[in-house]
C-alpha cells in the first residue's frame, strides 16, 4: 500500500501514465505500431520512430533544463536552430564538393562557432548586464530568424550531401544516428552535472544567486555557461532538423520549439522558479510530447482539431501533476474509503 | 552598495535598449511615411505606389512568387513597391494592410493567408479609396466590391486535374490514397481537397484513407507522412497539396525503406524546381503546375487600372501538367 502510494506520488507518475496511454491508444488503432522489424539491417517501427523524432526536442530541452534550473529561460533556441541550419547548409551549398566529409565538418564547425557566440551574447545580457532572461533571449528569438533569413537570402536552401543527411536519416549499429546523438548528449550532460559538483552549483544558483555567490560559487560564470551550453545544444538540434529535409527553411526550422522544450521541462517536474532539476524528467517530458505529435496522425485526429487535442492532453497531465489537485484527490479518496492509518508523506 | 550600482546599471542598460528599439521603429515609420506623402503630394507623381502583403516564405513556390513580383514592380517600370512578409499569420498581414492604408498607397495587393476574416480591413481600404487586388488566393466575403480583381490559378481545377490523373491512370485497380493538406483553412487547401474529391468520387477504386495538414512545409510533410506510414502499412498514393510537402513525404518513404514512385506514388501540385527535379528522377509521379509568376500580370492590371481602364473580376492564370518526360524537357528552362 505504502509502496503504491510512493509510486503514485512520484512526480513522474502521471507523465509516464500519459505516455503509456498514448502508446496503447496508437497500438490499438494501428496494431503494427509496437512492432519492430529489421529492414536492410536497420530497425524500423513505432518505438524507433519515437526515439528518432524525440532527438531534436530532447537536445533543446536538455539545454533548457539547465537554464531553467538557474531561474532563467531561453526563448532563442528555435532561432538558434534556424541559424544553425542556415549557416551549415549555405556553407555546404557553396562548397565545390557538397558530398565530402571535410565540407560537412567545416560547415558544422562554423555553425557551432556562431552558436557559441549567440550563447555568449545571451549569457552576457543575463549574467553581466542583468537583463531578465525572458527579455534578454527575446531579442534573439525575434531577431535570430531575421539573421537566418539574411544568411539564406530569403530562399529555402536545398542541398544534397550524404554525410550531412546521415545526421537525421542515417543508422549506426542498426539504430538511428539522430537518436544516438541525442542519447550521447543526454548521458554526457547527466554525467557532468551529477558526477561532479556542477549540478549542485547550478541548483544553488537557481535557489539563491546571492547566497551562493557569498558562499563562493561563481554564479556569473555558471549562468554564462548554461546559456552557452543551451545554444550549442540547440545548434546540434538545428543540424538534425535541417538534415531531416536537407533544406534550410529559415522561417520554419524550430518554430515554437522553445515552447515545446519548456513544456517538456515542466512536465518532467523541473520548476520554472529554478533550483532542483531532473534530466530524467525532461527525457520523459520529451517522450510524452513527441509521442503526442506522432499519435495525432495515427489516431486520425482531423486537421482542424489538432491544436485542441494537444492542449487537452497537456492540460490533463499538468492538472494531474499539480499539488493542489493531487491533494484534493487524496482527500476525496480518504472520504470515500477511509484509510485507518494515515502516514503523512 | 555594489549591488545597487549594478542594479542601476542594469536598469540604464534596459532603458537604453528600449530607447534604441523605439527610435529604430520610429525611424522606420518616419521613412516610409515620408516616401508616401512625397508620392501623393506629387498628385499621383511618376511612380505608382503599391503595398504588397505576402504570405511568407513557406515554400519554394512562394519564393518564386515573391521574386516575380519584386522583379515586375520595379522603379524602372514605374512602381514604388512596399513589400511585407506576414510569416504565415493573418494578424501580421492585416497589420501590414492597415499600415499601407495609413501610408496612403495607390494600390494594395496581397495573397490572403486564410480565406475568411478580411471584411473589416478591406472595408477600411475601400473607405480610403484604395483599390485592392487579390493575388494567388481568394477571400471568402459576401461583398465582392471589396476587391477589384482576383488573379491566380483555379485551385479547385488543379485538384480536379490531379484527381482525374489519379482516377484514370492509377485508379484502374483499387488504390489507397493519403492526402497531405495545406495550411488548415487556406483557400488552396480547401479547394485542392474539394477538387480532388470531386474528380475521384465516381471511381470506387480510389479510396482516400487519411488526410492531415502538413502546413505546406517540407518538415511537416515529412512528419505527417511518417505517421501515415506507421498507421497504414498499405498506402499506394500520396496526394500532396504542394511540392514541398511531397518532397518531405518522399524523405519519409525512403526512410521507411520503400521506393517512392514504385512502392508508393507521389502526386503533387505546384511544379517548383525541386519538385520538377524529383519528377524527372521518377520520385514524384505527376505534377499539376500552379504558376507563381504573377508579377508581370499584376503590373499589367495595375497599369490598366491606373489609366482608368477596367479588368475582369477573376483572372485565371494558365497552368500546365507534367509527367516525367515533360519534366525532363522543361527542367533546363525552369526559372523557379
Amino acid at each position: 500500500m505504502n509502496a503504491l502510494q510512493t509510486v503514485v506520488r512520484h512526480r513522474l507518475f502521471w507523465p509516464l501514465v500519459a505516455l503509456l496511454v498514448l502508446v496503447v491508444a496508437s497500438a490499438l488503432k494501428s496494431p503494427t505500431f509496437l512492432e519492430i522489424t529489421v529492414r536492410d539491417g536497420h530497425l524500423f517501427g513505432g518505438p524507433i520512430d519515437i526515439l528518432r523524432r524525440s532527438s531534436v526536442l530532447l537536445l533543446v530541452a536538455l539545454g533548457m533544463t539547465l537554464v531553467i534550473a538557474t531561474r532563467g529561460i531561453d526563448l532563442s533556441v528555435g532561432a538558434v536552430m534556424a541559424i544553425a541550419g542556415a549557416v551549415a547548409l549555405t556553407q555546404i551549398a557553396a562548397a565545390p564538393d557538397p558530398g565530402s566529409l571535410t565540407t560537412v565538418v567545416s560547415a558544422i564547425g562554423a555553425a557551432l562557432v556562431i552558436a557559441l557566440l549567440i550563447g555568449l551574447f545571451n549569457g552576457f545580457l543575463v549574467a553581466v548586464v542583468g537583463i531578465q532572461p525572458i527579455i534578454a533571449t527575446l531579442v534573439l528569438m525575434t531577431a535570430g530568424r531575421g539573421i537566418a533569413m539574411l544568411i539564406t537570402g530569403g530562399n529555402i536552401t536545398t542541398v544534397t550531401s550524404q554525410p550531412f543527411k546521415t545526421l537525421a536519416s542515417g543508422y549506426w549499429l542498426s539504430l538511428p544516428v539522430a537518436a544516438l546523438i541525442a542519447g550521447a548528449f543526454f548521458v554526457a550532460t547527466a554525467l557532468v552535472t551529477r558526477r561532479t559538483a556542477l549540478g549542485v552549483l547550478i541548483e544553488s544558483v537557481g535557489i539563491n544567486p546571492s547566497a551562493s555567490r557569498l558562499a563562493g560559487v561563481r554564479a556569473r560564470t555558471i549562468i554564462w555557461t548554461v546559456y552557452v551550453v543551451c545554444a550549442l545544444f540547440a545548434c546540434v538540434a538545428g543540424f538534425i532538423r535541417s538534415a531531416d529535409t536537407m533544406a534550410a527553411d529559415a522561417n520554419n526550422i524550430g518554430l515554437f520549439i522553445e515552447l515545446d522544450a519548456i513544456l517538456a521541462v515542466v512536465i518532467g517536474g523541473t520548476s520554472l522558479a529554478g533550483g532542483k532539476f531532473s534530466l530524467t524528467g525532461t527525457l520523459v517530458g520529451t517522450l510524452v510530447i513527441t509521442t503526442l505529435t506522432l499519435s495525432i496522425t495515427i489516431l486520425g485526429i482531423p486537421a482542424n482539431a489538432v491544436s485542441l487535442f494537444k492542449a487537452l492532453v497537456v492540460i490533463a497531465v499538468c492538472l494531474l501533476q499539480s499539488p493542489v489537485v493531487q491533494h484534493r484527490m487524496r482527500a476525496r479518496r480518504r472520504r470515500t474509503a477511509p484509510v485507518p492509518v494515515e502516514v503523512p508523506a | 552598495m555594489a549591488s545597487t550600482t549594478f542594479h542601476k546599471r542594469a536598469i540604464t542598460a534596459g532603458i537604453a535598449a528600449l530607447v534604441l528599439g523605439l527610435s529604430a521603429c520610429a525611424g522606420g515609420d518616419g521613412d516610409s511615411t515620408g516616401d508616401s506623402t512625397g508620392d501623393s503630394g506629387g498628385g499621383g507623381g511618376d511612380l505608382i505606389s503599391v503595398g504588397f502583403a505576402q504570405v511568407g516564405a513557406e515554400s519554394g513556390w512562394r519564393t518564386a512568387n515573391t521574386t516575380s513580383i519584386k522583379d515586375a514592380l520595379t522603379q524602372e517600370n514605374g512602381f514604388d513597391l512596399k513589400f511585407s512578409d506576414a510569416q504565415q499569420k493573418q494578424e501580421n498581414q492585416i497589420q501590414a494592410i492597415r499600415s499601407y492604408i495609413a501610408q496612403g498607397v495607390d494600390y494594395i495587393a496581397f495573397s490572403p493567408v486564410v480565406e475568411s476574416g478580411w471584411d473589416a480591413v478591406l472595408e477600411e481600404a475601400k473607405t480610403a479609396n484604395i483599390p485592392v487586388i487579390l493575388t494567388d488566393r481568394a477571400v471568402d466575403t459576401e461583398d465582392e466590391s471589396l476587391y477589384v480583381t482576383f488573379i491566380g490559378s483555379d485551385f479547385v481545377e488543379e485538384g480536379r486535374r490531379i484527381g482525374a490523373y489519379v482516377s484514370e491512370t492509377l485508379g484502374t485497380e483499387p488504390i489507397k490514397v493519403v492526402e497531405l493538406q495545406g495550411t488548415t483553412g487556406s483557400a488552396p487547401a480547401i479547394d485542392r481537397k474539394t477538387g480532388f474529391e470531386d474528380a475521384t468520387k465516381d471511381n470506387p477504386n480510389v479510396e482516400i484513407i487519411a488526410s492531415q495538414t502538413g502546413n505546406f512545409t517540407r518538415a511537416e510533410g515529412k512528419t505527417v507522412m511518417e505517421g501515415f506510414l506507421q498507421a497504414y502499412p498499405d498506402i499506394d498514393v500520396v496526394y500532396a497539396h504542394n511540392d514541398d510537402m511531397g518532397l518531405g513525404a518522399i524523405e519519409a518513404i525512403e526512410a521507411a525503406g520503400k521506393v517512392p514512385g514504385q512502392d508508393i506514388k507521389v502526386v503533387t501540385i505546384d511544379g517548383v524546381k525541386d519538385g520538377m527535379q524529383a519528377l524527372a528522377d521518377g520520385k514524384i509521379t505527376y505534377i499539376v503546375e500552379c504558376n507563381p509568376l504573377l508579377g508581370p500580370d499584376l503590373a499589367d492590371i495595375i497599369k490598366t487600372l491606373d489609366e482608368g481602364g477596367t479588368v475582369e473580376k477573376r483572372i485565371v492564370t494558365k497552368d500546365e501538367e507534367f509527367d516525367q518526360e515533360a519534366a525532363i524537357a522543361a527542367l533546363p528552362d525552369r526559372q523557379y
